[in-house]
């Protein structure tokens, strides 16, 4: 039984039409279809964080999320972040507060914190704790993951807000 | 692990939606926000042969108030129930247990009535409903009905809804202006399933309770709602010594599973710390007006 669907969605500003088979998980799409692999496979049943993509602005797990949901929706994964080959102040903040050990969590910790700073620019460094909380890291590096966030939150107070460091695809 | 292979449906009516389950029988499962059925289908412990999509159905997709009444269609996620001011004002017990209910990607995903047809013995949203005396809509082939949460419940993971049946609807009422609300929990870590968790709402008449509602999740198979505890504040104030024995009465007969989270006194005990902790401060809040 092969059941497909055709699909069309928005990935980082691009527009996309494929045709998946109902079982294909959105991250097994994005990875396997689209070549993004930015998104990462980690529990595999909702629990871990690392496939963390935003479905129209809102944080979801792509791996217990079907790619024919996605229809019609605009996603963000973590290659959408940089514009014009110059990395998303949040990406710099984590470099500069080495907040990246084995970089598997990466992906889903950078959208996690770009959907809060988005909510709460100035968040206290409890808000962080418990945006993150969804997330794990395994390498236990949490506190410097904190740490970059906040930065980030600075760094992105005091760039003026008309130049933005909003992704391309965020702005639709 | 990848889901086994099934069919994806994405009807736009609830007519449409109910002939579809109906056509598929016992191969059908409705698919809300999946964030409980996909874990499941990703290791094969679920393996539905027709997947009928309620989040296409825009006309499930509501949150309202009218008639006393906090209305959610099918469709409705947990994050928007969440962030509505009417939910907010209507059913702040309902917004606060939310907040523990897996976390924020979760609840982006999830809805409210999947849960409740889900079922899970440890959820929140259950309690809740159990606890405000929910009242739940199914339409199927022979029509809608409407399930008291009181009867919705028959075990874990299972639920008086029929083959074919598809909940569209739950509507938990509006408690009086006044009342008190509490939703406490504990689990090993923020947004795990709660080790024991307990609701409680209270309404006071002077100092008199005049009205309560106890509900405990994670201490059975289903739901419990601790009536006997609930008859005992009635007529009395609810002082410390009041609710300490009201705590004891809510949580004496149960006998919660062991795991490895604990033994079973050990979550009868929780139990019994947390109906005492949230009905302390659904009284504090009911005294104190609009916290």
């Amino acid at each position: 039984m092969m059941d497909r669907h055709r699909i069309a969605l928005t990935v980082n500003g691009r527009p996309y039409e494929a045709e998946v088979e109902s079982r294909r998980l959105l991250v097994d799409f994005l990875r396997e279809d689209l070549g993004l692999k930015g998104a990462h496979i980690g529990c595999e049943h909702g629990v871990c964080g690392t496939c963390t993509v935003l479905m129209d602005g809102e944080s979801i797990r792509s791996c217990i999320t079907l790619a024919v949901q996605a229809n019609g929706s605009s996603i963000l994964t973590v290659e959408g972040l940089a514009t014009d080959g110059r990395l998303h102040p949040l990406q710099e903040a984590f470099w500069d507060n080495q907040a990246l050990q084995c970089g598997y969590c990466t992906p889903g910790m950078l959208l996690r914190a770009y959907e809060l700073l988005r909510e709460q620019p100035r968040p206290t460094a409890a808000q962080v704790r418990e945006a993150i909380a969804s997330n794990l890291c395994r390498c236990t590096g949490y506190q410097f993951i904190v740490e970059a966030v906040l930065d980030a939150a600075t760094r992105l107070e005091a760039a003026a807000p008309s130049q933005g460091h909003e992704p391309a695809a965020s702005r639709a | 692990m990848k889901p086994p292979p099934f069919v994806y449906h994405a009807p736009s009516t609830i007519a449409e939606a109910t002939a579809l389950l109906h056509e598929a029988g016992e191969e059908g499962r409705v698919l809300a926000g999946g964030q409980s059925l996909i874990p499941l289908m990703n290791f094969r412990l679920a393996r539905p042969g027709h997947l009928v999509d309620v989040t296409t159905v825009r006309a499930l997709d509501y949150i309202r108030a009218d008639d006393g009444q906090l209305r959610i269609g099918a469709a409705a996620r947990q994050s928007a129930v969440e962030r509505d001011q009417t939910a907010a004002a209507r059913t702040p017990l309902l917004v606060e247990a939310l907040h523990l209910v897996g976390h924020e990607p979760i609840r982006h995903r999830g809805t409210v009535v999947g849960s409740l047809a889900h079922a899970d013995p440890s959820a929140e949203i259950p309690a809740v409903a159990l606890a405000m005396g929910a009242e739940l809509t199914a339409v199927g082939p022979r029509g809608e009905r409407r399930i008291p949460a009181s009867d919705f419940f028959t075990g874990p993971f299972s639920t008086a809804l029929e083959t074919g049946e598809l909940l569209t609807e739950v509507s938990f009422p509006t408690w009086p202006p006044g009342t008190g609300h509490a939703f406490l929990e504990f689990a090993r870590r923020h947004g795990d399933f709660a080790v024991a968790g307990a609701a409680a709402l209270v309404h006071l008449e002077g100092e008199v309770v005049d009205r309560v509602a106890i509900a405990l999740c994670g201490v059975a198979g289903t739901p419990v709602r601790a009536t006997e505890a609930e008859s005992r504040l009635l007529g009395e104030r609810p002082t410390p010594a009041a609710i300490e024995a009201a705590a004891e009465a809510a949580t004496s007969d149960l006998a919660p599973a062991s795991d490895i989270h604990g033994s079973s006194a050990y979550r009868r005990q929780v139990a019994r710390t947390y109906v005492r902790r949230a009905l302390t401060l659904a009284v504090e809040r009911a005294r104190g007006g609009s916290r």
